[in-house]
C-alpha cells in the first residue's frame, strides 16, 4: 500500500541498558520504515530486542541514540506529556499477557483510555459499544477478565487499543499466550482491522508461519539489529 | 483527566483494597478525633470561663473613678507626676461627657448600701427583719444572660418601686431551707406566689444636703485637700423607709459594679436608688464632708460590646479619669487559654501525624501492588500527571473520609468526657456544666486539616507512582 508519508521511521535507533559496568545493547542501530496501512511482523528469538523496539515506537521508552519519526513527528522532540498524548491518540498497544485491569469489567477496561482522553461520557458509551462490537464481545461487556477465556481477554485488549481510534496498532506477541486456534482468530481480527480500517499494524511474533500467513512484510531481528527483511506471498 | 474520572478511579481503587484503606482511614479518624476532642475541650473550658465571668455583662463594663479619689495601682505608677490641676471631678458634667463617647450605652453610679428589710411571710403577719446589702441595678441589665431564667418579671420602669431578689434570699424570706447547690433550684409555683407582688419595707439612711454657705466654702479651701473645690453645705442623715414590691427572683447576682466583693441580695432600679440619696458605705467620706454638687466615687460605663471597651477606656482616660475593666484582668486568662489550646492542639495533631504516616505507608504499598496497573495506564495514554493526581486524590479521599468520621468520633468522645465529668460533678454535689463545645470553625478546620495532612502525605507516594517506568512495570508477569 503506497503512501506519501511512512507511518513509522526509525533512524539508527539504539537502546542500551547499563548493567553495572557492562552495557546491554537491547536495540542497536535499527533503521526501519513501515508505510501507512502496512501490516508488518517483527520476528526474532527471545531476547533479540523486539519488545524493546516496540516500546520505543510506542513512546513508552526513549532511545539512547538515533531517532524515531512517527507520521512525520520526531518522538525525541516530544515532552513526556506529549508522549502520553501520542500514546493516547496515535498508537494502540496489545500485549502477550493482555494487561487488562483485573478489577474492571470489559466495558470499563475499554472505557479507560477515553478517561485519559477526556472523552464525554455519552460519547464513551457509543465508542465502547463500537469497539467491543468490532471484536465481537458485546455479550461479555459486564464480565471481568477472570471470567473470560484468553482469546476473549485479548479481544478486550484489542478493543481497548482501538477505542481512541489510533492510526497505528502495536501488538507484542498477541498470540503468545493463546492456543493456535484462538491465536488464528486474533490474527484474523488484526488483519481485518488492517484491511477494513486501514490501520498500520506492527506485530511481534516468534511464530514464523503466523507471520508468513498474515503479514505483508517480515522483519528479522537478532541481537538488537535488523538481520533481514522479506515480503512473503500473502495468502488469503 | 477530568475531576469526576479522577475521583471515580480513586474511589474504586480505594474500594479494591477496602480493609487496608479502611484501617488507614480509621487511623486518620482517630487522629482527627483526638484533635477535635482536645480542642473542643479547650474551647468548652474557655467558653465556660468566659460564661462565668461574662455572665452579666462584665466584659462590656468599665469602672471609672476619679484619680483624686481612688487610684489604681497602675495609675499610681503610670501617672506619678500627674498634676492635680489636670484631674477632674467625677460629677454630673463628667457623667454626661462620658455618656457622649461613641458606643457608650449607659453611665450609672454603682449604688450599694446596707439597709434593713422587713418582710411578712403571711400578709398582715409578723414582719421579720433582714439586714442586707442592696444594689442598684440599671434597667438595661435586663438584657443580661442572668435574666434568662428570671422568675416573675423585671422592673416595670426606671423609677418603679419594685425589687428583684436573689433566689437564696427569696428562700430566706419564705423561710425554706437552702437547696442543694447541685440542683438548679428554682422556686416552685406556690413559693413564687407567696413572694411575687408582696411588699418589702426598706429602711435606710438618706443624706440631705443643705445649700452651701460661701463663708464655709472659703474656710475649707485648703490646697492640700482635693475636695476643697467641691465645697457645699453640711449634710445631715435622715432615717427613711420605703416600700418595694417584689417582682422577680433571679438565681445569681447580676453584675452591678466592679467592687462586688460583698454580694447584694436585693436589687432596685438604679435611677430610683440614685434619687433616694442613700448613704453608701463606700462614700462615708463624702457623706461626712459637706458637698453641694453631686460627685461620684465610681461610675459604671456600659459599652455596646466588649470590643468597644478598649477605645472607650482610652477616651475616658484622656478625660483625666482612672478606668478599670475586666479586660485588664482577663488578658492573663486569654493568654492561658491560648497556651492551653496550643498544647491540646499539639497533642491532638500528634495522633494525626502518626496517622499521616499510615497514609504514606498505605499508598507506597499500593504502588508496589499496582505497579502493573500503573504501567498499563501509562501504556494506554495516562500521563505522569494523571497517575500523580490519581494517587493524590486517593490520599485526599482517605483524608476527607477520615476527617468526617474523625469529627463524628471526636464529637462522641467529647460528649463522653462531658458526661463522665458531669457524673463526677453530680457525685460531688456540684452543679453540672458544659465543659465541651465544638465550634463550627473547629469542624471546618479539622476537616480541612485532615485533607491537607493527607494530601501532604500523598505527595511522596504520588510522585513515586508518577515516576514509575512503564516498561519495567509491564515486563513479564
Ligand atoms: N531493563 C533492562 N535492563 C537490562 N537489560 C534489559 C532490560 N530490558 C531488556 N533487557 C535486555 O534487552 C534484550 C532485549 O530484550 P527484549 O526487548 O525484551 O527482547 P525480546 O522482546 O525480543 O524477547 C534482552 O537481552 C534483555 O535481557
Ligand atoms: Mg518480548
Amino acid at each position: 500500500m503506497p503512501s506519501v508519508q511512512p507511518a513509522i521511521e526509525t533512524h539508527a535507533v539504539t537502546r542500551h541498558y547499563r548493567m553495572g559496568r557492562s552495557v546491554i545493547p537491547a536495540v542497536d542501530g535499527v533503521d526501519l520504515t513501515v508505510g501507512a496501512g502496512e501490516f508488518a511482523a517483527l520476528l526474532g528469538q527471545s531476547g533479540s530486542g523486539k519488545s524493546t523496539l516496540m516500546n520505543l515506537i510506542a513512546g513508552l521508552d526513549r532511545p539512547t541514540g538515533g531517532s524515531i519519526v512517527i507520521l512525520g513527528t520526531d518522538l525525541a522532540k516530544m515532552s513526556s506529556e506529549e508522549l502520553a498524548r501520542y500514546r493516547r491518540f496515535t498508537v494502540g498497544m496489545v500485549f502477550q499477557s493482555f494487561n487488562l485491569i483485573s478489577t474492571m469489567t470489559v466495558a470499563e477496561n475499554v472505557e479507560l483510555p477515553m478517561r485519559f482522553a477526556e472523552v464525554s461520557s455519552a460519547e464513551r458509551k457509543t465508542r465502547v459499544q463500537e469497539a467491543v462490537g468490532k471484536v465481537g464481545l458485546l455479550p461479555r461487556l459486564g464480565h471481568r477478565p477472570s471470567e473470560l477465556s484468553g482469546g476473549e481477554q485479548q479481544r478486550t485488549a484489542i478493543a481497548r487499543a482501538l477505542v481512541n481510534r489510533p492510526q497505528i496498532l502495536l501488538a507484542d506477541e498477541p498470540t503468545g499466550n493463546l492456543d493456535s486456534r484462538t491465536g488464528t482468530e486474533i490474527m484474523d481480527l488484526l488483519r481485518e482491522l488492517n484491511a477494513k480500517f486501514g490501520m498500520t499494524v506492527v506485530m511481534v511474533t516468534h511464530e514464523r508461519p503466523l507471520a508468513e500467513r498474515y503479514a505483508q512484510r517480515m522483519i528479522f531481528l537478532g541481537d538488537g539489529k535488523v538481520l533481514s527483511e522479506s515480503r512473503p506471498e500473502v495468502t488469503a | 483527566m477530568k475531576a469526576y474520572d479522577l475521583i471515580d478511579l480513586a474511589s474504586r481503587n480505594l474500594r479494591e483494597a477496602f480493609l487496608r484503606n479502611s484501617l488507614t482511614t480509621v487511623g486518620i479518624s482517630v487522629g482527627v478525633a483526638s484533635l477535635v476532642a482536645m480542642l473542643s475541650l479547650g474551647a468548652g473550658l474557655q467558653k465556660l470561663a468566659s460564661r462565668q465571668l461574662g455572665r452579666s455583662g462584665l466584659f462590656d463594663s468599665i469602672v471609672v473613678s476619679s484619680r483624686l479619689d481612688w487610684r489604681s495601682q497602675d495609675d499610681r505608677r503610670e501617672n506619678r507626676s500627674f498634676q492635680s490641676g489636670e484631674t477632674k471631678t467625677l460629677d454630673d458634667t463628667a457623667r454626661a461627657a462620658i455618656g457622649k463617647i461613641p458606643n457608650v450605652l449607659d453611665v450609672y453610679p454603682d449604688i450599694r448600701f446596707n439597709a434593713e428589710l422587713r418582710f411578712a411571710k403571711v400578709p398582715g403577719g409578723q414582719e421579720r427583719p433582714h439586714y442586707n446589702l442592696i444594689a442598684g441595678l440599671p434597667a438595661m441589665s435586663r438584657a443580661s444572660e442572668v435574666f434568662d431564667d428570671l422568675q416573675g418579671s423585671f422592673y416595670s420602669g426606671d423609677m418603679a418601686e419594685e425589687a428583684i431578689v436573689v433566689g437564696e434570699f427569696a428562700r430566706e424570706l419564705l423561710q425554706i431551707p437552702d437547696a442543694k447547690p447541685s440542683e438548679k433550684a428554682k422556686l416552685t409555683e406556690d413559693q413564687l406566689k407567696a413572694l411575687l407582688g408582696k411588699e418589702i419595707t426598706l429602711s435606710y439612711l438618706e443624706r440631705q444636703v443643705q445649700a452651701p454657705q460661701p463663708a464655709q466654702m472659703e474656710k475649707s479651701a485648703d490646697l492640700d485637700s482635693p475636695f476643697s473645690a467641691l465645697g457645699g453645705g453640711p449634710a445631715s442623715l435622715v432615717p427613711r423607709s420605703r416600700k418595694f414590691k417584689i417582682v422577680g427572683v433571679v438565681e445569681s447576682e447580676p453584675y452591678g459594679g466592679m467592687r462586688a466583693a460583698s454580694r447584694a441580695r436585693l436589687f432596685i432600679p438604679t435611677k430610683l436608688a440614685e434619687s433616694m440619696n442613700v448613704v453608701q458605705p463606700t462614700d462615708l467620706r463624702t457623706a461626712l464632708r459637706p458637698s453641694q454638687g453631686k460627685t461620684y466615687l465610681t461610675l459604671v460605663v456600659r459599652v455596646k460590646n466588649s470590643a468597644q471597651v478598649k477605645p472607650v477606656q482610652e477616651a475616658i482616660k484622656q478625660m483625666g479619669f482612672s478606668t478599670y475593666s475586666i479586660l485588664d484582668a482577663s488578658q492573663g486568662l486569654t493568654r492561658f487559654f491560648t497556651i492551653l489550646d496550643l498544647f491540646l492542639g499539639i497533642f491532638g495533631s500528634l495522633a494525626l501525624a502518626v496517622a499521616s504516616l499510615g497514609i504514606v505507608n498505605t499508598l507506597v504499598m499500593a504502588i508496589l501492588e499496582r505497579r502493573r496497573e500503573i504501567g498499563i495506564m501509562k501504556a494506554i495514554g495516562a500521563s505522569d500527571a494523571d497517575v500523580k493526581l490519581l494517587f493524590f486524590v486517593e490520599a485526599g479521599v482517605m483524608g476527607a473520609a477520615g476527617g468526617v468520621f474523625g469529627i463524628a468520633l471526636g464529637w462522641l468522645i467529647g460528649k463522653a468526657i462531658n458526661l463522665g465529668a458531669n457524673i463526677y460533678m453530680r457525685s460531688q454535689e456540684l452543679p453540672t456544666e458544659n465543659f465541651w463545645f465544638v465550634p463550627w470553625w473547629l469542624i471546618a478546620g479539622a476537616f480541612a486539616f485532615s485533607v491537607i495532612v493527607s494530601l501532604i502525605s500523598g505527595l511522596y507516594p504520588a510522585s513515586r507512582a508518577a515516576r514509575l517506568d512503564p516498561v519495567q512495570a509491564l515486563r513479564h508477569d
